[in-house]
């Protein structure tokens, strides 16, 4: 098969689907981009299930206790202006190279959405539902584990469907310090070529709009049905324009 | 790697000796006195990672606020744009950048592009959440004025909407500063261009890391002074 007629793209899609040698000599493309595919999803992966470990049971706890809301907010925001190079190169300056000094950057990129996600997502239930709950003579962690998690468990998986895009996204950057991931090709382009190089990237870009539109279809199995049906009601609503008018003044 | 944060940790003073601060660069630790004397080497980067910054931020705002007016307008259009946007928003931007290479070519043209296609997601959804979010109660007094839909959008809609469109600013800024670090790979220079010239040594990670957070941090100011500015009545009422 040869797709030459595509000139740049053509070689870079033969890169993806069959091996030859580069201009390195070594054997690349095709079956050869397995192991670093392999090594790709694993550091995203292990750092996702990590930082959800730790953020995901922090932050229920803090929007259950509706405590906190300055650490949630302060992580966030440095979560979104430290770039992520710069925490992947300071752990590679400081740690070394190794696939378990990047995943701890990457577990520290990945904390802020997931925090961010379970805190507001169990803030923002129904008080109602909880005073409900409360009124059937529910405990505490009944509340938080029957009321609150399910009502917020839509939010709360869109924080970890967030890290898991921006980690396979940073995950990129792997082979800049030690770790063979998809990355490789285009950060290293001299054993790889031009087509090597646009081939990885159509792949990662690929990888990361695949698991984007994976998780949302998880997601909204997530959501529970008493949820989806006011949901559907509201757009319906808004597609036969019946906007509902507050007549009180909303101060 | 241990012995030079020790000799970190020890403080400015240890440093006079030059002997140190030689063996401090050479470990490839935190080294203060190194950051002091080199800090011009990071002035011409920061610049241009400032650059790309508020061009692409700049750029991607008045192509959001053209897509949310037509949105607002025919709500049809807001599914399909916000899921094309959401697409663009998804791709790696080192992979965007190698996708936009062979037909831009190395250099500011890259970047900006990718730049630009990150904030339209956050800056559109904004504006589109600020302008659905106005009182009806505002828009009727509007059209009992006698203003036409034109007048009510600038005098009315807009005004009202402006402290979630600039919570949206603030968003693409702070978010933008940390992707231009990685316009090195597209050619375009920046602070990651610094930073990974020597990656290895942790008081050149250390000052530009720590250089696009205060971009970030005084961005994100001045976004916040200005919505003060703008919008003088939400300060009256919290007052």
């Amino acid at each position: 098969m040869t797709l030459a007629f595509l000139g740049g793209l053509g070689d870079a899609l033969q890169f993806i689907v069959t091996k030859s040698e580069g201009p390195g000599g070594a054997q690349v493309g095709g079956s050869q981009l397995l192991p670093l595919l392999r090594e790709h999803l694993l550091i995203t992966l292990v750092s996702v299930a990590i930082a959800t470990a730790i953020a995901l049971p922090l932050g229920t706890w803090l929007g259950h206790t509706k405590r906190g809301s300055f650490l949630v907010i302060s992580v966030t925001n440095a979560g979104r202006a430290i770039p992520s190079i710069g925490v992947v190169f300071l752990f590679f300056a400081a740690l070394g190279a190794g696939f378990f000094n990047i995943t701890l950057a990457l577990v520290l990129l990945a904390i802020p959405p997931i925090l961010l996600n379970a805190y507001t997502g169990v803030r923002a239930v129904d008080p109602e539902a909880v005073d409900a709950a409360r009124g059937m003579g529910l405990t505490g962690a009944q509340i938080l584990r029957q009321v609150e998690l399910p009502l917020a468990l839509p939010l709360v998986f869109g924080g970890v469907k967030t890290s898991t895009v921006n980690v396979l996204a940073t995950a990129t950057l792997g082979p800049a310090a030690g770790v063979v991931t998809l990355g490789d090709p285009i950060i290293n382009p001299s054993s790889y070529g031009d087509a090597g190089r646009l081939g990885a990237a159509i792949v990662v870009a690929a990888l990361a709009i695949a698991a984007e539109v994976g998780l949302s279809a998880v997601q909204r199995k997530l959501t529970p049905e008493g949820l989806r049906l006011s949901e559907r009601a509201a757009s319906r609503r808004r597609l036969l324009s019946i906007s509902k008018r507050r007549i009180a003044p909303t101060s | 790697m241990s012995a030079s944060l020790v000799l970190a940790q020890a403080g400015g003073g240890f440093f006079r000796d030059r002997s140190k601060v030689d063996s401090c660069v050479a470990n490839n630790g935190f080294c203060p006195d190194w950051i002091v004397h080199h800090l011009d080497r990071y002035v011409s980067p920061f610049w241009q990672h400032l650059f790309l910054v508020v061009v692409s931020v700049g750029l991607g705002f008045v192509i959001s606020f053209a897509l949310a007016l037509a949105a607002h307008r025919r709500r049809r259009l807001v599914g399909p744009i916000t899921q094309v946007t959401g697409i663009l928003y998804t791709i790696p931007s080192l992979a965007f950048f190698f996708l936009l290479l062979p037909i831009t070519g190395r250099g500011n043209t890259t970047a900006l592009i990718a730049l630009t296609a990150y904030t339209l997601l956050i800056l559109f959804r904004n504006i589109v959440d600020g302008l659905d979010g106005v009182p009806e109660e505002a828009r009727d007094a509007g059209r009992g004025m006698g203003l036409t839909d034109r007048q009510l959008l600038w005098r009315v809609e807009l005004p009202l909407a402006l402290p979630v469109i600039i919570a949206g600013l603030r968003v693409a800024a702070t978010t933008t500063v940390g992707l231009a670090a990685l316009a090195t790979f597209a050619g375009a220079g920046g602070l990651g261009d610094q930073m990974a010239s020597q990656k290895e040594f942790i008081s050149n990670i250390a000052v530009g890391g720590g250089l696009c957070v205060l971009m970030a941090v005084g961005l994100d100011g001045l976004l916040l002074v200005a919505q003060r500015l703008l919008t003088p009545w939400t300060r009256v009422r919290t007052a």
